[in-house]
């Protein structure tokens, strides 16, 4: 089951951080006089922040990152987006989704990459969403994509409680579908349904089998990464995992919210890199973090509102650490609208991630050429 | 076997309503069937005055839904009325024109806005296709997702003109790059009334996304070019209503929405941007309902009307792939599940979205791909959750209306064999192929006979039968309309 077509086996697991994360208590410029003018109430002192280099400083909740970082393995690309921001969360979203950023697109980036690992969709589990519904960057006419809500109850059926009718049931469900149809849709249907049936079955052994030492945390998105540790470890053939966390929409309170947020996703991360090097699988996998913009410079009093230029991170063993892109200038004259000017397109790191890691070629994906960061150790 | 009398009579109105509708109940169905098949078409067409669960009711229980700020909350407004409207031709006219006229949210971040298009389709979408397009140009959820706002007078922006031509009425390879330039031309100055208002409020209120406010449509003269034009061969100072009527007179028109009929209340054809290479699944139904076009004065009811009476209507019943919509309002509808306001509309709203249909956000102004392209690995296990959760809950009253038919029929004594034939009877009725019938007999039959004579509300010999119709809508059969 496991490797593919292009003969590569290693995995993609992104995070998206929906809702617009704060670039800048993320990565804080805590030098920066104009950041703390701008920041009276949504901010963190010099003395809180947990030092990276030249004057930033990662937020004081991501210890574990901090970590991470000083072992070398978390790219921190500054000033990402791209042109003529768009601050509608749906927009934006669509926009990184399917890296179109000037016509309405309809095909997802990781639906053509997973088009193209498995071009005659062999494996249905090469690309899993961790969470209900079809992202739009999984989304490509043709390509199979499981959705996993919960992958303990993960399947058909779920609300059947009895064991023993659930099982009829999925014998019932597993001989009509198994059935050849009268015409090709009952057909398409039967592999369809065939297939979401193994696809699930063979999803039900990843928890199955699995053993860490590796405690993770009870909150949702810590459960969603230990779901994509237990199959990545199980050796399945999935290369892209896809998960969500938020909401990052801090328009009020965010000191509160923001806080929690990433220092669940930073505890995440963490476990999950623990978890991978625990099974030996830590040069198999990197994480992508993005979020589909950053937010205003000025604090609302309480929050701060939809913003452009962002920030991503590449986080793994097999990332070049550092910083990449250019931190936005913070000045008046520099800013967009009163939001950080992106510098470097957000499909240039796609592209990095798929011509170095994966050996896909970009540009029929990325719509175009885009220059590359040097963020994957060779 | 106790089959209702006249049972093709049954099935061909079980077809029509599931079209023209969301399908309907046995009782529904026999009560129209004595109406009559002809009287119960012109009954669906003709204007009325809609019930649905009241919006002051659904008010107590979700004040989000009423202001319908955000998407979430406007797809379950929605979702209310398709389950609980008597006039569900006015909805599926609607989501007809939402598939084609494809308008999302995601560029507007303003959901009432979408619900007012959909509102205008209700009024609109059986008439005159003059009338409609008219009303789409002016429509201020299309002139932003279309970037009309930006097109003026000496700078043209062609999105609207050329979806227009290409989308919304003829097709593509019927027009020249002239003729969008000339129609773009044409809607200088058809504009939004409020603009400044909405972008001052949107600098003051940092809610702004989810903005409580609608735009509206304003004519601005001195942002149209009134210069001469020439489009489709003919000249003259055109405005954006005589774009339409030049349009609505041209033999592809009539083509283009005879065949998107034709997909839509008939058979799955080819992906729209196949057509132009791709002759019709059925050239002559096509060709018949774009006469009728013409000789309606391009009255998409009469269209309909006459669909509905052909005999290619009549022979093209399960020829569709349920789109999600039609899955989850049909499912709800059947099962009673909604009955007062509760989460179910909203979770029907979202499984939609996890389906692939996101109401009120189609993905691009192409729509949604239809047909087989519904079907993946993750829609088919959504499909089958939430059809067979909402059809084997025997507390719905939907179901527990189907449970007291089959307890009328046969002495409410079955054999497996005989209750899964008349299940699939009073659900649909549903032919299935042998092997998914004697799938359905072996789940139901472990336990033997069953008799409904004894049984009481919720035991196990109705949740038998519940757990049968929710195998029965767990069937790929069940997936096509």
């Amino acid at each position: 089951m496991a490797g593919s077509s292009n003969g590569n086996s290693k995995s993609l697991v992104v995070i998206q951080l929906s809702g617009g994360n704060d670039a800048l208590n993320t990565i804080v410029p805590f030098e920066e006089g104009v950041y703390y003018d701008n920041r009276p109430s949504v901010r963190y002192e010099p003395e809180e922040v947990l030092p990276l280099e030249n004057g930033y400083g990662l937020n004081p909740n991501m210890a574990p990152i901090k970590e991470l970082w000083d072992e070398g393995n978390v790219a921190i690309v500054n000033g990402i987006g791209y042109e003529n921001p768009n601050r509608s969360h749906f927009r934006s979203m669509d926009i990184w989704h399917t890296a179109e950023p000037d016509k309405v697109g309809s095909e997802g980036w990781l639906g053509r990459v997973i088009r193209d690992m498995d071009p005659k969709g062999e494996n249905v589990l090469t690309g899993i969403n961790f969470g209900r519904g079809l992202p739009r960057s999984l989304a490509c006419p043709g390509v199979q994509v499981a959705s996993v809500g919960d992958l303990e109850t993960y399947g058909l059926f779920p609300d059947i409680k009895d064991e023993w009718l659930r099982k009829y049931a999925l014998e019932a469900f597993s001989m009509m579908y198994g059935a050849p149809g009268k015409d090709n849709v009952m057909e398409f249907l039967g592999q369809t349904g065939t297939g979401a049936l193994a696809g699930a079955d063979i999803l039900r052994t990843a928890p199955e089998q699995y053993q860490s030492n590796v405690e993770y945390a009870s909150d949702n998105f810590s459960q969603k990464m230990r779901s994509i540790a237990q199959v990545l470890t199980a050796d399945l053939g999935t290369r892209i995992f896809y998960t969500d966390q938020g909401s990052y929409d801090t328009h009020a309170g965010e000191m509160i919210v923001h806080t929690q947020l990433v220092s669940e996703l930073s505890a995440g991360i963490q476990c999950f890199m623990d978890d991978l090097k625990e099974h030996g699988k830590e040069d198999d996998a990197v994480v992508l973090v993005f979020s589909e913009f950053g937010r205003r410079i000025k604090d609302n009093g309480s929050g701060t509102d939809h913003g452009a230029g962002g920030v991503a991170m590449l986080i793994g063993n097999s990332v070049n650490g550092g910083m990449y892109g250019e931190y936005p200038s913070l000045k008046e004259e520099d800013q967009i609208e009163g939001d950080m000017k992106s510098n470097n397109d957000f499909r240039s790191t796609y592209s990095t991630i798929l011509e170095q890691w994966l050996d896909l070629e970009a540009r029929p994906i990325v719509n175009g050429n885009f220059e590359q960061f040097d963020m994957i150790r060779r | 076997m106790v089959i209702a009398e006249r049972s093709t009579d049954i099935s061909l109105m079980a077809h029509l309503m599931r079209r023209a509708g969301f399908g309907a109940a046995r009782d529904e169905l026999e009560r129209r069937a004595r109406v009559g098949y002809e009287a119960t078409v012109d009954e669906l067409l003709s204007p009325g005055q809609a019930n649905y669960m009241a919006e002051d009711i659904i008010h107590r229980y979700h004040v989000d839904v009423l202001e319908s700020r955000f998407l979430e909350a406007a797809a379950s407004n929605w979702m209310y009325r398709l389950a609980t409207t008597d006039r569900p031709m006015e909805e599926k006219i609607a989501l007809f024109w939402h598939g084609i006229f494809a308008t999302g949210y995601a560029k507007l971040n303003q959901a009432r806005s979408v619900l007012n298009q959909i509102d205008m389709f209700r009024r609109l979408g059986l008439g005159r296709f003059d009338d409609l397009l008219s009303e789409l140009a002016r429509d201020p959820a299309m002139i932003i997702w279309l970037d009309n706002q930006d097109n003026h007078n000496g700078s043209i922006n062609e999105n609207w003109g050329r979806e227009l031509l290409e989308l919304f009425s003829m097709g593509i390879g019927n027009y020249s790059e002239d003729d969008i330039k000339e129609a773009s031309r044409a809607f200088t100055g058809w504009t939004l009334g409020n603009a400044e208002y909405m972008a001052i409020r949107s600098q003051k209120d940092s809610i702004w996304p989810y903005s409580r406010i609608s735009w509206h449509f304003g004519y601005r003269d001195w942002d149209h070019d009134d210069g001469e034009k020439t489009f489709l061969g003919e000249t003259g100072n055109f405005n954006g209503d005589d774009i339409v009527e030049i349009i609505c007179k041209q033999p592809a028109t009539a083509q283009f929405i005879a065949r998107h009929i034709y997909d839509f209340f008939v058979a799955d054809e080819a992906p729209v941007p196949q057509w132009p290479y791709t002759p019709p699944r059925d050239p002559e139904a096509v060709e018949y309902l774009a006469n009728v076009y013409f000789e309606s004065d391009h009255n998409i009811g009469e269209m309909l009307r006459a669909c509905f009476n052909s005999d290619f209507f009549k022979d093209a019943q399960f020829e569709r792939v349920k789109c999600p919509a039609e899955l989850v309002v049909g499912t709800l509808r059947q099962s009673g599940a909604i009955t007062r306001p509760s989460d179910t509309a909203m979770e029907a709203a979202k499984v939609a979205g996890f389906m692939g249909q996101s109401l009120l956000a189609p993905p691009s102004v192409e729509g949604w791909h239809e047909g087989v392209e519904w079907i993946n690995s993750g829609s088919i296990v959504e499909r089958v959750n939430f059809a067979s959760k909402h059809m084997s809950n025997v507390e719905n009253p939907g179901v527990r209306a189907i449970i007291d038919r089959l307890d009328s029929m046969n002495g409410g004594h079955f054999s497996p064999e005989a209750l899964v034939d008349a299940c699939l009877d009073v659900v649909g009725p549903l032919e299935v192929e042998d092997s998914t019938r004697d799938s359905l007999a072996q789940a139901v039959g472990r336990e033997g006979d069953i008799s409904l004579r004894d049984r009481a509300p919720g035991d196990d010999t109705e949740a038998r039968v519940g757990q049968l119709l929710g195998l029965i809508a767990a069937t790929r059969e069940f997936q096509l309309t």
